[in-house]
């Protein structure tokens, strides 16, 4: 599987910088990728205060997500509406797109240090397994939850917390534990360690 | 993880050499000398393409010329009219343009050869182009509303475009006395940003409820529907006592005499169809055709506006100049902020594959616009468009609108994304 995963991606990389169609009729990555800068930023680096970065995101996710829209299985105020004008194809080029941009934390956010330090404890016992390395790590196809804008955070774990939007069972687990014991003080912790990431 | 079956990878294999042969090589390689980009307007679709050209290819030379040192963005303009937001906030300079290499000229554009492709300037200054963008903007109509001219908009502003417009609409409604009427005219279509007189009246009626709860708005509307109509509607019920006797807001529709058809600045009275009204503030924003330039150009059509090939966005009457823009006729694209930025894109790409000898790319674009109903809750549209038999389309079940159903918590998020889109495309634009 490695040889051929860095073979293609090298190969996207390729139609990226030419701007090259994948088929015909399909644009390119980049030509459907400048369409997002409007809300998500210039190359997907968001200057908030609550539209999500996009750059540096697991192509996995971004896919699965974008299809989560799509359906209604992840609710969205806009992206769903938007979502469902995109085939498989052209997500996948987004998501290549995205994935080799660079992550940039959040500036200018405030975060309490108090309950910061709270919340990295509840991260690494509840989160942490999967959000690696602090929810730095998109590795095993994971969201980047540091330094990500806190209103997105917010509402996206109120969403999956209300039965809204449907999350992976494991995470389900976790995050209904981490509810059930620490309430909403708890997300709260956990919402200012992650915009504590600078 | 990417999988690649056989299929896929010959499909990406063979696109990536087709991209290579038409795209491989820098502007330098064909003709010798470097390839020049003229762009006239610095709004929001000749600012994007300014810096996504430099984005795209570097050695192409590109040359910006605006008027105006600095820009106000129209949209935001409401909330600094209602207060909420200050006129600093919506001021964009072009030094970020100048950071991505572009040179930005400050000079009046006052014709463009196309034989010669040369742009020549109020300065006494020409510049010469391999391809040309006009983003000229709008322009009003002052013959269609008896009393009402560019001198008279000193007095009574359209704030129809940004800056000082827009500041002394906000002076002449703090100084109102409670008790007043302010006057709406919106303009026929098609015009600038459907939904924001609807918009602007939503936002002067929170400024009115929280400071001078006793005075009126009246709408003077030609037309008998608006973008975002049953959303617009619903937010006034809610918050502004619409349909009721007491309703700070009043729309008169078309059929029911709305259409006004003079204005006398001496009494402050504008003269609708069926009946006078007298304003304490009166906003009347005129129809509209393309910016001046496109009139001096030679680029307009019988009606007023550019027709363009989509594509490109290159000019149906004039070769190697696009448009792009509000002046634009890109329908279905609305004449919107977002479709300006998103045509710029699809622009830059085009000329920067033609002037490297290639072909102008697939496009796709997307509106997003955002209302603000009342401070802490916004509706949005959106659309995505795609290129399909010569002609731009809607991407079939993609977009609308706010859903109805949506509770105020979902509002208030649509209210924080479309702060953030503020922020996101103004720094894509400018920055």
């Amino acid at each position: 599987m490695k040889p051929r995963k860095v073979l293609s991606t090298s190969l996207v990389v390729g139609s990226v910088l030419l701007g090259g169609p994948a088929v015909a009729d399909t644009p390119s990555a980049s030509m459907l990728a400048n369409t997002c800068a409007g809300c998500h930023g210039t190359g997907g680096v968001s200057h908030g205060p609550a539209t999500p970065t996009i750059a540096g995101i697991s192509e996995e996710y971004f896919e699965e997500v974008m299809e989560a829209y799509k359906t209604g299985d992840r609710r969205s105020t806009i992206m769903g509406r938007i979502a469902k004008g995109y085939t498989k194809e052209e997500i996948k080029l987004l998501a290549g797109y995205f994935s080799k941009k660079s992550f940039v934390p959040a500036k200018g956010q405030k975060a309490d240090p108090k309950l910061a330090k709270k919340g990295a404890k509840l991260h690494d016992k509840y989160c942490e397994k999967c959000h690696a390395d602090g929810g730095t790590s998109t590795e095993d196809d994971a969201g980047i939850l540091a330094g990500q804008w806190k209103p997105y955070l917010k509402y996206t774990l109120s969403d999956f917390l209300a039965g809204k939007s449907e999350m992976p069972k494991k995470m389900k687990k976790k995050l209904m534990k981490l509810h059930k014991k620490k309430g909403d003080a708890g997300i709260e912790a956990l919402l200012n360690f992650y915009a504590s990431k600078k | 993880m990417s999988q690649v079956t056989r299929r896929n990878f010959l499909k990406v294999v063979g696109a990536a050499a087709a991209a290579t042969s038409a795209l491989g090589y820098s502007s330098f390689a064909i003709g010798g000398a470097k390839k020049k980009v003229v762009i006239v307007g610095g709004g929001i679709g000749g600012a994007t393409a300014a810096k996504y050209i430099k984005m795209m290819d570097s050695t192409i030379d590109v040359t910006l010329i605006e008027a105006n040192k600095e820009y106000y963005t129209c949209f935001m303009s409401n909330e600094v009219i209602a207060g909420e937001r200050s006129i600093n906030s919506i001021r964009f300079t072009y030094d970020g343009l100048k950071k991505h290499g572009v040179n930005v000229v400050h000079d009046w554009v006052t014709g463009i050869d196309p034989d010669k492709r040369t742009v020549m300037t109020q300065g006494g200054k020409s510049f010469s182009y391999d391809r040309c963008i006009v983003s000229p903007g709008i322009d009003f109509r002052w013959d269609t509303i008896d009393g009402y001219d560019a001198k008279v908009a000193e007095k009574i502003p359209h704030a129809w475009k940004a800056g000082s417009q827009t500041t002394l609409l906000h002076k002449q409604l703090r100084s109102m006395r409670d008790g007043g009427t302010v006057i709406i005219a919106p303009p026929p279509n098609p015009f600038r940003c459907p939904p924001g007189p609807y918009e602007r009246a939503s936002l002067i009626a929170a400024y009115l409820k929280k400071h001078k709860p006793k005075s009126k708005i009246i709408i003077l509307d030609p037309k008998d529907k608006f973008s975002k109509f049953g959303l617009f509607t619903e937010g006034w019920k809610r918050h502004y006592g619409y349909g009721t006797d007491n309703s700070m807001i009043e729309w008169i529709s078309g059929a029911k005499g709305g259409k006004v058809e003079s204005v006398d600045a001496n009494s402050w009275t504008v003269q609708a169809e069926v009946e006078a009204f007298k304003g304490d503030v009166i906003n009347i924003i005129p129809a509209q055709k393309a910016g001046k330039i496109a009139f001096d150009a030679g680029l307009v059509n019988e009606k007023g506006w550019c027709p363009i090939e989509g594509k490109t966005f290159e000019s149906k009457i004039h070769k190697n100049i696009h448009v792009i823009g509000d002046a634009s006729v890109a329908s279905p694209l609305p004449k919107s902020g977002y479709a300006a930025n998103s045509e710029a894109k699809v622009c830059a790409a085009a000329v920067v594959a033609l002037l490297n000898g290639g072909k102008a790319p697939q496009p796709s674009w997307v509106n997003t616009c955002y209302s603000i109903i009342h401070p802490g809750e916004g509706i949005s549209v959106a659309m995505v468009y795609a290129y399909k038999d010569g002609k731009i389309v809607k991407v079939k079940g993609s977009g609308g609108l706010t859903p109805k159903e949506y509770d105020a918590e979902m509002r208030a998020r649509e209210e924080q994304y479309a702060h953030s889109w503020f922020n996101n495309i103004t720094a894509d634009v400018f920055g």
